[in-house]
């Protein structure tokens, strides 16, 4: 127990910096890019037209029954193989994780939309303006409201999914310490540090959107 | 897009022997992960409505702690870090002698992280439908304990199947980090079945199948409970 060797964080930590780089870039394009489309899964999905709902709904199911690892696999082989040229593991992640968060996002503004009473929409009509101009003046802004803890918790989770891009050999924060690990030996520094790290980042951002959430009006 | 395809190497003996363990393994992790998971997690969704501060206290420690640190890296934790720090003996026990040792670690690791959200969801169940109902049984005369185990525990159950759905769903996919400790589960073999042939379309069709099949198993079982003990009844009737 006494031969722990602590200095080994401060010695290796612009590579972990590094690696808490590309998780933040990560999360910042799954959510801007999940969000995204996301919205756009919603609107079909609350589509009355069936040509519109029923794919979105099955991709959204088939995306939220599969393994992120299973999807980053797919993407690492698809990517090279549909552009035609190898491309490095980086886009393909990228492209993996928008796809797959776009899913959860989707339920997430869906349940917002649908949440608003529908009054509120009749009503907007009623006054003449366009089903455009209801969603973006009447429903959105309330819909989004009630989301920002939902969003928060999505946001959260993207962060703790990020580091399975371990699989496909992407130094995220916790490849990066992984890597220090095996290199030195020093597994029981590296890891601790890395579970404090997720652990202060997620639990402030969950608090937060609990925080968030008893402020709002019910 | 130049691609070869050759459905039949899923059907050829070595590829096809892999592919269907690693489907047996997937199915037996993550259900011993969610039994797990469930033990734990009403004992801890329990505890943190229970009267006593403490039990309260510890309870919310475990789900605010297990919730916040990726799955991955509570896995690395138990696989890489818990035999350097645990009593020497201890710690060879781990190393040599318990058996399948990856998969023992993955399904602990699996439980006890999907056990603080349904900790949460047992939590949540219980203050939103069970509680309200504890002066009324009180009433009947019921003693304290008997009033929960006999009222608010099981309705607040009942009331909280569709979220434990969504839960046991995510503990099967929780169940493919297992590969990054050797387990060679159903996404494992699918890749070492690309590695080998060269086929990913052919076997990463064949684990998204597996999944598919395995997530509509587990919402009909669901389903089915929830319909035996009257949920889905409840929820029907307009409130």
């Amino acid at each position: 127990m006494s031969d722990f060797d602590w200095g080994i964080i401060a010695r290796s930590s612009a590579f972990l910096a590094e690696g808490m780089a590309l998780s933040a870039l990560l999360v910042l394009v799954a959510t801007v890019g999940g969000l995204i489309l996301g919205f756009g899964l919603a609107l079909m999905r609350l589509s009355s037209h069936w040509l519109l709902s029923v794919p979105a709904s099955t991709y959204v199911t088939v995306m939220r029954t599969l393994p992120l690892v299973l999807v980053l696999f797919w993407f690492y082989f698809l990517v090279p193989l549909v552009i035609g040229r190898p491309v490095g593991s980086l886009a393909s992640a990228l492209l993996a994780f928008v796809l797959f968060e776009a899913a959860f996002y989707c339920e997430i503004v869906r349940a917002g939309i649908s949440n608003v009473r529908n009054g509120q929409s009749d009503a907007g009509l009623a006054t003449g303006l366009r089903r455009a101009q209801v969603l973006r003046l009447i429903i959105l802004p309330q819909a989004l409201r009630a989301m920002m803890p939902l969003i928060l918790n999505q946001i959260v989770i993207v962060f703790q999914d990020t580091s399975l891009v371990y699989v496909v050999s992407l130094h995220d924060f916790l490849t990066a310490a992984s890597v220090v690990a095996s290199r030195d030996g020093r597994a029981t520094e590296m890891y601790a540090l890395v579970a404090l790290v997720y652990l202060a980042i997620c639990l402030g951002t969950t608090k937060a959107a609990e925080f968030y959430r008893k402020g709002l009006p019910t | 897009m130049n691609y070869r395809w050759d459905w039949s190497i899923l059907f050829k003996d070595t590829y096809m022997g892999w592919l269907w363990s690693g489907l047996l393994w997937t199915v037996i992790i993550s259900l011993a992960s969610w039994a797990v998971a469930l033990t734990v997690g009403l004992l801890a969704g329990t505890a943190r409505s229970a009267p006593s501060r403490s039990a309260r206290l510890l309870a919310g420690i475990y789900i605010d702690v297990f919730r916040n640190v990726p799955p991955l890296v509570q896995l690395f934790l138990w696989y890489f870090v818990l035999p350097e720090v645990v009593p020497d003996s201890f710690g060879l026990w781990l190393k040599r002698d318990l058996p399948y040792p990856e998969i023992v670690t993955a399904v602990v690791a699996i439980g006890l992280f999907a056990g603080s959200r349904v900790a949460e969801q047992v939590r949540a169940g219980i203050e939103a439908v069970g509680a309200p109902l504890m002066p009324a049984a009180l009433a009947t005369g019921l003693r304290p304990a008997q009033a929960f185990r006999l009222i608010v525990l099981p309705l607040g159950l009942r009331a909280i199947v569709g979220p434990l759905t969504s839960e046991f769903l995510i503990t099967v996919k929780l169940s493919s980090l297992s590969l990054t400790i050797g387990v060679l589960e159903l996404t494992a073999q699918s890749r070492h079945v690309e590695n080998y042939t060269f086929q990913g379309f052919e076997a990463f069709t064949f684990a998204t199948i597996g999944y598919l099949v395995i997530g509509l198993c587990v919402t009909g079982l669901m389903r089915f409970i929830d319909i035996r003990i009257g949920g889905a009844a409840l929820r029907k009737t307009p409130a």
